[in-house]
């Protein structure tokens, strides 16, 4: 069936069967930050925005985004890349593959809780897994970029 | 210095942070055949008939090959990514008769899309005669069941083999009299230790593509660590000649000794080289699970001696290891096991240690971080930490009485000198880092909680000595630029960033000035690959005689340019200087090197190391224990690293932390379990639980450096020595809290509180093994 969606701010539309999830149509549109973890809901990697909220696009049927916004990383560069510095200045991105996911549901976190504490912030992002940086470097930037986005007086 | 030991950002860090396409499925041709592995239901078997006609029908397929396709009297072939000859066994084909594990491939699909490939997938039918399967590896050895009856089995290295008893390595070593030292002991603990086949559990799963080049040659990209050695893996699984395959990586979303074997490749290589078009493959998360590579599952029977003083005399290990239904890693991984843990003990007057590693019918084992040294590790640090408990000794005290020292021979480690070593200070820092003075050994919280300490010791390697090999080249381009291209693989771990760091501090330029391309078979230097916590120490040390080199050639084009003599001119990483007035830029350098050029403004290097110098750390883990449910957390771990000077802080820190969870993970919740037929039930992320970050406290790391003379600028490896601490610190830690002894990982909150229970009805805990009476005389 055919679906529109706008995706990243531009009107998609494409051919889709009933069984088509969310993050094979975005990636089929070009939007490769979205990745696949697992087949369980578990690994957080595929997170998109889904009308602005955090979805696991894995665990999301295509035909449901009809006619709805759909954001990926693709389409918060700006915004990517002024959170991502900050774990960059960690060396915590490591391997990279679940940045994409983690990046999304840390801005989801900032949207919703713009000053979270220690344990929100391992909370909320406690579905998305990262096997290379033990978290532990991922949490440092998170401050770092709170810390900097207080002194900036954006908070 | 100016670049080395600087914490500077992954030179890959922005795009990978904002999401861009560099990885294998990224960037894939969209027209790629979807190739799909049909899987074995059965633990052993032989396929007596197989039907593929009528998944062959399914529109879209556009091949479905068997065991037919395969010739099964040609040469067998590993899939271990080693030095050839490899240690490991020729014991795979291609496609196989005979199957040897649930999940052994029965057929390869190829067609158009996902869904016609699962459809054909169902459709193929399979007559199986089913075989009794050897599922526990400690009856394996001289089973007259066998793994491998095939007479195209072939050892091509001594390391004791026999696939006629199921044995796929033997080794035996030692120095002075065990028994007599043993003998004399006033205490000699005898205790058994078992860890399992635990998952590296990358982010990225498993991936390759191919396709046809120019010149009808095999283009693999893959996600892989090993480029060169892969290469070899399938030409020697196609049985076609090694001019014919090129290998690439493009960035690895994690791999941690996962992609040291070639567990993906060969299926889409065997496709593309039939049909001559792109096709890939991609594994699910349940194929990583169940039909992969993962840690060797081991059993360890440690006997310690040692006096009442805490002295320790003499260490007897006997491991016995599962390398599964194939070879990869099995003869190398479990040398480890002994010669990694043993030679901490520096004034141990004896040590032998036996080993045997047996083939069975579960999945096949491989290499990840740690390498066999985690397993032994384990064994032995917890042993030491039981020991410290029966002389009512701290066991850091313990450790400091009997630590290898600086400048001390290691008989352990094959007779090499301790050549740099701050275990010492290492020790002490962890001490004040986790307080362990204030909690040692269990705090009561009031609120049915407990927190309690634990610790251990590790080492590693920093490549394998005499074998692995580095190189790396550097170029000079338009406005003073550098090319460094290496064959080493950077798999999240940031090697592309310091081998540059390495270059610009000899260099003397900046970080902005070198571009790093790695890797690739047709255009990189040849490296053994990124394993055996060598990339540091061995290609690190090439790139720096490489940039040596470099400068020379530099000052030599210089030199002619300024018309004097090489010997008389300096180069300060802007300008070839003979005095004030006569000077040339690099720029200027650069363009002459462009134009009427006869001096080569390229180096290469290749660099091997005849010692393997051990990266050392201490770690202790505090944990909160729930009583009640058994629940268990580590709230704290401190650990303390010398990995001689450390190139990049930021990311050598990283390296700890997530090294350091990874082992926690191993010790509470990674389990792997088989039902009886011999299948993995830890099948998804769903059952393998590895830590999210709600599961654990903080991870704290600190630096105690020491220097190393052979490696680059002092370096030694970082990789993998970091995630065997945790073992042993949190199995002693929860001893601590609860009474309970554990020898088996993970330790789950139900086997705290089964083990409580038990303790408490005077029982003796769940996994002291009867047959071992102890010789504990104190």
């Amino acid at each position: 069936m055919l679906i529109t969606v706008n995706l990243n701010g531009k009107m998609v539309s494409g051919d889709v069967e009933a069984d088509t999830l969310l993050i094979d149509f975005v990636r089929n549109h070009g939007c490769y930050s979205v990745k696949r973890g697992c087949e369980t809901s578990n690994c957080g990697l595929c997170t998109v925005f889904l009308e602005d909220r955090p979805v696991l696009s894995c665990s999301v049927l295509a035909v449901r985004a009809d006619g709805k916004k759909v954001t990926t990383l693709e389409g918060m560069q700006e915004e990517a890349a002024e959170f991502g510095a900050f774990i960059a200045d960690q060396g915590a991105e490591q391997c990279g593959f679940c940045n994409p996911g983690f990046v999304m549901n840390a801005m989801a976190l900032f949207r919703e809780n713009p000053a979270p504490g220690e344990e929100e912030i391992k909370e909320y992002l406690a579905g998305n897994l990262c096997r290379c940086s033990g978290y532990e470097g991922q949490l440092r930037g998170i401050l770092a970029f709170m810390e900097w986005r207080k002194k900036e007086g954006r908070l | 210095m100016k670049t080395v030991n600087k914490p500077v950002r992954k030179k890959d860090a922005m795009q990978l942070l904002t999401g861009q396409p560099v990885y294998t499925d990224d960037i894939a041709p969209r027209d790629c055949l979807v190739v799909k592995l049909l899987r074995s239901p059965h633990a052993s078997a032989v396929i007596r008939n197989i039907q593929t006609d009528i998944a062959l029908k399914v529109p879209g397929i556009e091949a479905v090959y068997t065991w037919k396709d395969v010739p099964q009297t040609e040469r067998r072939f590993t899939l271990a990514g080693q030095t050839y000859p490899e240690p490991s066994p020729y014991d795979r084909l291609l496609l196989d008769r005979r199957v040897r594990y649930v999940g052994d491939v029965v057929a390869i699909v190829a067609g158009a899309d996902d869904k016609c490939v699962d459809k054909a997938l169902s459709l193929i039918k399979v007559e199986y005669q089913i075989l009794e399967p050897v599922l526990d590896f400690r009856t394996a050895l001289d089973n007259p069941v066998l793994v491998h009856p095939e007479e195209n089995w072939e050892s091509l290295c001594p390391v004791g083999a026999d696939n006629k008893r199921n044995l796929c390595a033997h080794d035996e070593s030692s120095q002075g009299d065990i028994e007599k030292v043993l003998e004399g002991c006033d205490i000699v603990l005898d205790r058994v230790y078992h860890t399992k086949a635990c998952q590296q559990t990358m982010m990225e799963t498993f991936r390759t593509f191919c396709t046809i080049d120019t010149y009808g040659r095999l283009s693999v990209v893959s996600s892989t660590q090993i480029v060169f050695h892969c290469r070899r893996i399938i030409a020697n699984a196609l049985h076609i000649p090694k001019s014919m395959v090129r290998v690439s990586k493009p960035r690895i979303g994690g791999g941690f000794g996962a992609k040291q074997t070639s567990v993906s490749e060969i299926y889409p290589a065997f496709v593309t080289w039939k049909t001559k078009k792109p096709s890939k493959i991609i594994f699910s998360r349940e194929e990583s699970m169940t039909a992969s590579t993962p840690r060797h599952e081991m059993e360890m029977h440690v006997r310690l001696g040692a006096m009442k003083d805490g002295r320790i005399r003499g260490i007897d290990l006997y491991t016995l290891s599962n390398t599964g239904a194939y070879g990869e890693h099995g003869p190398t991984t479990v040398g480890l096991s002994g010669h990694k843990s043993i030679p901490l003990y520096g004034k141990a007057e004896a040590f032998r240690f036996v080993s045997d590693v047996v083939y069975t019918n579960v999945m096949s084992a491989g290499a990840y971080r740690g390498y066999g040294a985690t397993q032994g590790l384990f064994a032995v640090e917890s042993a030491v930490n039981e020991l410290a408990s029966m002389l009512h000794m701290d066991p850091i005290r313990l450790r400091e009485q009997n630590i290898v020292r600086q400048g001390e021979v290691m008989p352990a480690y094959y007779g090499q000198e301790n050549t740099s070593c701050a275990l010492d200070r290492c020790l002490a820092k962890v001490r004040e880092m986790i307080k362990w003075d204030e909690i040692y050994p269990v705090k009561d919280m009031g609120n049915g909680k407990v927190r309690s300490v634990g610790m251990g010791m590790a080492m590693q390697g920093s490549g394998i000595s005499g074998v692995d090999v580095g190189s790396a080249v550097l170029k000079l381009g338009d406005e003073g630029i550098y090319n460094l291209l290496i064959g080493a693989a950077d798999m999240g771990t940031g090697c592309d960033t310091i081998l540059a760091q390495i270059a610009a501090e000899v260099l003397d330029c900046e970080m902005e000035d070198i571009m790093v391309f790695g890797a690739d078979t047709d255009a990189s230097p040849y490296d053994s690959g990124s394993y055996a916590s060598s990339t540091t120490y061995v290609t690190g040390k090439a790139v720096e005689n490489c940039a040596l080199k470099l400068r020379e050639q530099i000052c030599r084009l210089g030199a002619k340019i300024l018309s004097c003599e090489y010997e008389q001119v300096e180069f300060d990483g802007k300008e070839v200087v003979l005095d004030r007035e006569h000077k040339v830029s690099l720029k200027e350098i650069a363009a002459a090197s462009m134009c009427g050029n006869d001096i080569s403004l390229e180096a290469a290097s290749t660099h091997s190391s005849p010692i393997s110098p051990p990266p050392f750390m201490a770690g202790a883990a505090e944990i909160e224990m729930d009583l009640q449910t058994g629940e268990t957390k580590v709230v704290n771990f401190a650990a303390a690293v010398d990995c001689g000077t450390p190139i990049n802080p930021n990311l050598a820190r990283v390296q700890a932390e997530g090294g350091i969870l990874q082992g926690i993970g191993m010790a509470l919740t990674e389990n792997i379990t088989y039902d009886s037929k011999g299948r993995v039930l830890e099948n998804s992320l769903m059952q393998y639980k590895i830590p999210a970050r709600v599961d654990v406290g903080h991870i704290q790391v600190a630096f105690e450096n020491s220097y190393e003379e052979s490696g680059p600028f002092g370096a030694k490896s970082i990789g993998e020595v970091v995630i065997n601490t945790p073992l042993p610190a949190v199995a002693d830690a929860v001893y601590h809290a609860c009474g309970v002894r554990f020898r088996e990982l993970p330790i789950t909150p139900c086997q705290i509180a089964m083990g409580r229970i038990r303790m408490e009805q005077g029982k003796s805990n769940s996994n002291d093994r009867e047959r071992l009476p102890d010789n504990e005389n104190i």
